[in-house]
């Protein structure tokens, strides 16, 4: 079986059966960056803390990307023929931070601004290797 | 209000594809605006310009003339043209020179913009998850707003159709088909809520205007149009910008609010005062949020405004009296200034088929552009 590499080593915690995003917590202001930054872009300041950021969180904003992005910068390799569009949103994990993420679904019916979603970890494109390549992703929460 | 600094030069090269390069689209415009000055390139004491993908603007030193000026390229997104303009009003306001020109032109390919992470402070991973397409941007914070403030799928559809029946009257337009709302609406979803007709698309074109000490503009132009504030801002704390990987849940305004609340601030008069507005419409939902950030509503005010047709041409505030970047396309350099070319062309009364009906006396302008920045104008007769 083909192993599976993360897009980048310190976006979430991988592997593990409960992947977190990693982000940087600023106590002088309060503000939670995703991902790490060396300041705070409220205050300057360049004293942070790495933190994991919660799983769940509500939907905050949705789109539904329609068609195949250029590459570079995009590293899928669908082809006009074979790609099929999906879900891109922002979701609010508590009073911390909005993060930005891919969706796991891309059908404009299941998604409601402030609806319940948890964070997966999904495969996206390989590798020179043949290898999955993995990025994070928000899913609707089963009722 | 101040009449310090005035436009005695306009010039455009129509906007949509060509052969020339940007460059020569530049120069074309360059040379309008000298004639429509009437004075020579040898005139011209300092000039600004620039573009996103078709070169340095200093280069057209070579084909308008080998003066000496001084010509500094300016590179600033898609406030290009608006900085050049700035820089522009600054050197005249600083007593650097009497005659200056702000020059903007570009030539993109087909397709939505595809810009590299790193330029923006991204990871590559932003890039290679595909997150990194201004299009979802502006789909997520109109979805945002939508859901917010009441705002209709047909008060999308109609800005596309206001701005295509504009389009359709100015001869200088890229798109010049009126669509009917139906057609707005069904054509390819390409980033929900947005339709394809609901975007401009990268395109060529370009603008220069000349600007001169106000005291000085009648000996070159008969209608000199008064160039009352010009202002750029960066994003504050808050903002919701495109590319950006989080937000704050601690909301704040855009640099569209701060610029826009300067530039009337410095013109000395209030939205209210204003007669016509081109307010960046990189898309429809754009549009309509760009019209509460610049002061002109409430939001939510504009599902009201729009279905009564207050924004049309004929209406109380007419918006893109040109068909904005919906219908010229959207060549990066050159936008800000057609917005301003628009706006002297209307102030003067020669915009001929897309004239507005109504009797006018003053004007605004406003781009906005990543990774967060708005420049804002007030011009008047």
């Amino acid at each position: 079986m083909a192993t599976q590499t993360p897009v980048a080593p310190d976006i979430f915690t991988w592997p593990s059966d409960e992947p977190q995003l990693i982000g940087t917590y600023f106590p002088e202001s309060g503000v939670t960056t995703f991902p790490q930054a060396s300041a705070c872009p409220r205050t300057a300041s360049q004293k942070g803390e790495r933190v994991l950021l919660p799983r769940r969180g509500k939907l905050w904003s949705w789109t539904i990307q329609g068609f195949l992005p250029k590459s570079p910068p995009y590293a899928g390799k669908e082809t006009p023929a074979t790609f099929k569009p999906y879900g891109v949103g922002y979701i609010q994990l508590g009073d911390q931070v909005i993060v930005e993420s891919r969706l796991t679904t891309a059908d404009p019916k299941e998604l409601v601004i402030g609806m319940e979603m948890e964070l997966v970890i999904i495969p996206f494109t390989t590798d020179d290797d043949g290898n999955d390549v993995v990025t994070y992703a928000f899913a609707p929460v089963k009722k | 209000m101040s009449e310090d600094v005035a436009i005695i030069g306009i010039g455009i090269h129509p906007f949509g594809r060509h052969d020339s390069t940007g460059m020569e689209q530049g120069a074309f415009a360059a040379r309008e605006a000298l004639k429509d000055a009437g004075c020579e390139w040898s005139d011209v004491q300092y000039a600004f310009g620039g573009s996103s993908a078709a070169g340095n603007a200093d280069t057209m030193v070579s084909t308008l003339g080998l003066t000496g000026l001084p010509f500094i390229n300016v590179a600033n997104g898609c406030a290009t043209g608006g900085s050049a303009l700035i820089s522009a009003y600054n050197a005249i306001n600083a007593g650097a020179a009497d005659v200056v020109m702000a020059i903007g032109f570009d030539k993109h390919p087909k397709g939505a913009f595809d810009p590299d992470p790193a330029a923006f402070g991204l990871g590559k991973w932003y890039g290679d998850t595909g997150l990194m397409l201004t299009t979802q941007f502006f789909g997520m914070k109109i979805q945002r707003y939508m859901h917010q403030y009441g705002i209709s799928e047909s008060t999308l559809a109609k800005v596309a159709v206001k701005n295509f029946e504009n389009g359709a009257l100015n001869p200088n337009a890229w798109r010049r088909k009126p669509m009917t709302e139906q057609e707005v609406l069904n054509a390819a979803m390409l980033s929900n809520p947005l339709t394809q007709y609901m975007f401009c698309s990268p395109g060529e074109g370009g603008v220069a205007l000349v600007l001169a000490r106000g005291d000085i503009a009648k000996k070159f132009q008969k209608k000199p149009v008064y160039l009352r504030s010009a202002v750029l801002r960066s994003r504050p704390f808050g903002s919701f910008e495109v590319f950006n990987s989080w937000l704050s849940p601690d909301r704040g305004d855009s640099p569209s609010v701060g610029a826009a609340t300067a530039a009337f601030k410095m013109a000395g008069i209030s939205p209210k005062e204003i007669d016509i507005a081109q307010v960046q419409d990189t898309e429809s939902g754009a549009e309509i949020m760009h019209m509460a950030e610049c002061g002109f509503c409430e939001d939510g005010e504009q599902e009201d405004m729009i279905q009564s047709g207050e924004t049309l041409r004929t209406g109380r505030l007419p918006i893109n009296t040109d068909g904005g970047c919906l219908a010229n396309g959207e060549p990066i350099g050159a936008s800000g200034l057609r917005q301003v070319y628009e706006s002297a062309l209307q102030l003067r009364g020669d915009a001929g088929d897309h004239q507005v009906p109504k009797p006018i006396k003053t004007a605004f302008t406003h781009v906005y552009g990543a990774p967060g920045i708005s420049a804002c104008t007030v011009l008047s007769n």
